[in-house]
């Protein structure tokens, strides 16, 4: 096996006392992260950011993806104990979860939240290291006209699969495709949509936008809600745990649904969000107790956790082996490896060994370190949140324009930060969704370049997208995803016909 | 949250928002098309031009959001939620005014020195925390903001005349 091989290799790249140290930091900053209402991973993944652009690659994203596990980590604390998801993926947790924490089994709740997220993460982390390096390998037979077609099959899959309005979805990607062409066009250097400015002529940063995006604009929504804060104290002690951890092989077909939901999802960009509450309902369709969803079942923590977990972790996979983020953490992940000065896709597995066998046994170190700490430090972090809101909300604010700045060190990306806040505030509220918008930013010169380099190798013929079957069959599906609605409708009109005349 | 006694009055509606933002979107798609056809939207010899990317993207965002906006006009449901209501825009604005102001003062004083203001100052004027824990916060907030970002990790702030006069 050579990914055992290998795997033990990035545990040796791990093993140092600096890196252990970082990893620790980043857990501890995640989960405090994770805890807080109006910050959760993505948004704490871009703050933080800048603190790692003086480090090497390996140190950076070790940190980065700790301060992502600890943030998927806490997010369940603050579902439980109060109430209030502290990401929308643990909206489904909050079910059962609190129900359990109102007739004073809390400990057991986090318990079972904690380790189905662990199993979720693990099982996704094995797929990563047995799939991934297979698909990398494979895709280093992709050209230009490949990766379009498999970019093409990203954005159609959120316009037909996304449950938000259809035209909605196309104005949030097309918006963000647009901001990422302005400045210097990479392939001829001609300068494009810049109006005369200095500033527009660096472009316009993708991680600038995205601290706007969802730093500010959370702090924004969190303000306008006025979150009332009201928990439930928890300490878990060694024998809840074990007792949890007992009544949990029962529900092993539970976990290993959610677990598969959790790893698809995440791996086509589903989301974390959609595998919990799909994680949530199957475990309740397939249960012989309906009735006791909801009321504070231990099966109703498990199910959404493990998915969440799942997706979350899985949705690392495109990333590292395609070089298209699967979530919107892992598209401000790539962001991270651009800055750090990878280039992510297929060639990672060949060129960055270290880097990229580091970073998946820190997946495995990082769930396995969470989770004792988080079982641990319960307590301090639901102190967290007795501190005021309005002595945190500055603090995000501070550490955002800090963040906007460090990237290029411009003020001008300082007020770029704010606008983009306000805009992601807005499109909020009218339904207009971000995750398509951040996809577009991330991925939009990419897409335009391997376009533009499919069409100078076809001699500006379109038939290329078809020209064999690796790209015709990605570039059909594609296309199928994007107009599946009006293809379901009219298999639906089809079957209905059929029914009506019984020839 | 809505309070239950009384709903405070909408200062606008979703519907109208939507109609506003569709506005603006349109214009800038508009925009943008011109400047992209001006840059040259067509094929050259071998392959696209610089602007032909973006152009057919400021179509396609122009197209969308013309549905929008025609979708939100016909919209006489009723059905219509407020977008914010009063006691809401208030809230809100105690977050964005200050952010901007921080913003403004980051360009002159520095990111330090700005910091230390928003944070005294959000915590005593909202948030009604008294002046010494303002102060206190908000000073060691700064201060473990420059170890971290000026000392430790080498990340260069914009900086003002306060920092100057120490020698940093």
């Amino acid at each position: 096996m050579e990914a055992l091989g290998l795997l033990l290799h990035g545990f040796e790249v791990l093993l140092t006392f600096k890196i252990l140290a970082l990893m620790m930091v980043g857990l501890v900053l995640g989960i405090f992260v994770g805890v807080l209402p109006g910050l959760g991973g993505p948004n704490g993944v871009a703050i933080l950011l800048p603190l790692t652009f003086t480090m090497d690659p390996t140190s950076a994203i070790v940190m980065l993806s700790c301060i992502y596990w600890g943030a998927l980590f806490g997010g369940a604390i603050t579902s439980i104990l109060f109430n209030i998801p502290g990401e929308a993926w643990s909206v489904a947790t909050t079910f059962d979860g609190y129900p359990m924490a109102q007739q004073g089994k809390a400990a057991e709740a986090l318990t079972a939240a904690f380790t189905s997220s662990f199993i979720g993460s693990l099982v996704a982390v094995l797929l990563i290291t047995f799939v991934a390096p297979g698909i990398a390998s494979f895709a280093l037979r992709f050209g230009p006209p490949e990766f379009f077609a498999v970019y093409f099959l990203t954005f159609s899959s959120f316009v037909g699969l996304g449950r938000e309005e259809k035209h909605k979805t196309i104005i949030s990607m097309s918006l963000g495709l647009l901001l990422t062409a302005i400045g210097m066009d990479t392939v001829s250097g001609q300068l494009r949509m810049t109006f005369g400015s200095d500033n527009l002529l660096r472009g316009i940063n993708f991680l600038v936008a995205v601290i706007g995006l969802f730093g500010i604009s959370e702090i924004l929504l969190t303000m306008e809600e006025r979150l009332a804060l009201r928990g439930h104290a928890a300490a878990i002690s060694l024998r809840v745990v074990l007792k949890v951890w007992k009544e949990m092989p029962r529900y092993w077909v539970t976990l290993l649904r959610s677990s598969a939901i959790g790893c698809w999802l995440g791996i086509t960009p589903g989301g974390a969000i959609a595998a919990s509450f799909m994680g949530y309902n199957l475990a309740k369709r397939f249960s012989k107790d309906k009735e006791s969803f909801g009321k504070g079942r231990i099966e109703g923590v498990f199910a959404p956790e493990t998915a969440a977990h799942a997706s979350g972790t899985s949705a690392l996979l495109p990333m590292l082996a395609l070089g298209i983020p699967g979530s919107g953490t892992a598209a401000i992940l790539l962001g991270g490896l651009m800055v750090w000065g990878l280039n992510p896709g297929p060639m990672l597995f060949v060129e960055h060994k270290d880097f990229v066998w580091g970073l998946i046994a820190s997946m495995y170190l990082g769930n396995v370190v969470g989770l004792v700490m988080v079982l641990s430090t319960v307590p301090l972090f639901a102190a967290v949140l007795r501190v005021p809101f309005s002595a945190i909300a500055p603090m995000i604010v501070v550490s955002c324009a800090v963040g906007a700045f460090a990237i290029q060190n411009a003020m001008f990306d300082i007020w770029l930060m704010l606008l983009f806040g306000v805009v992601g505030y807005v499109f909020k509220k009218i339904g207009i969704p971000l995750a398509p918008f951040t996809l577009a930013l991330v991925l939009g010169n990419r897409a335009e370049d391997s376009f533009r380099l499919s069409m100078i190798g076809s001699a500006g013929d379109l038939r290329v997208f078809w020209s064999n079957s690796l790209v015709g069959s990605i570039a059909t599906l594609g296309l199928v995803l994007l107009f599946w609605p009006l293809l379901s409708a009219a298999f639906e009109r089809m079957r209905a016909a059929l029914v009506k005349s019984p020839t | 949250m809505a309070e239950p006694d009384e709903q405070p009055r909408a200062v606008a509606s979703t519907r109208a928002v939507d109609i506003v933002v569709s506005l603006l979107l349109l214009a800038f798609a508009g925009l943008m098309a011109f400047d992209n056809w001006r840059s040259g939207a067509g094929w050259a010899s071998d392959g696209p031009k610089s602007g032909y990317f973006p152009f057919y993207l400021s179509l396609l965002l122009g197209g969308a959001s013309l549905f929008g906006l025609v979708k939100a006009l016909a919209d006489r449901t009723g059905t219509d939620k407020p977008f914010v209501n009063r006691d809401q825009l208030r809230r809100v604005m105690q977050v964005l005014v200050p952010t901007f102001l921080f913003c403004l003062f980051t360009q002159w004083l520095g990111i330090y020195v700005a910091s230390l203001l928003l944070v005294a100052g959000f915590m005593r004027f909202v948030g009604a925390i008294a002046w010494w824990k303002s102060l206190l916060t908000s000073f060691l907030f700064a201060a473990a903001m420059f170890v971290t970002f000026d000392v430790a990790f080498d990340v260069i702030m914009p900086k003002g005349p306060l920092e100057a006069l120490l020698g940093f």
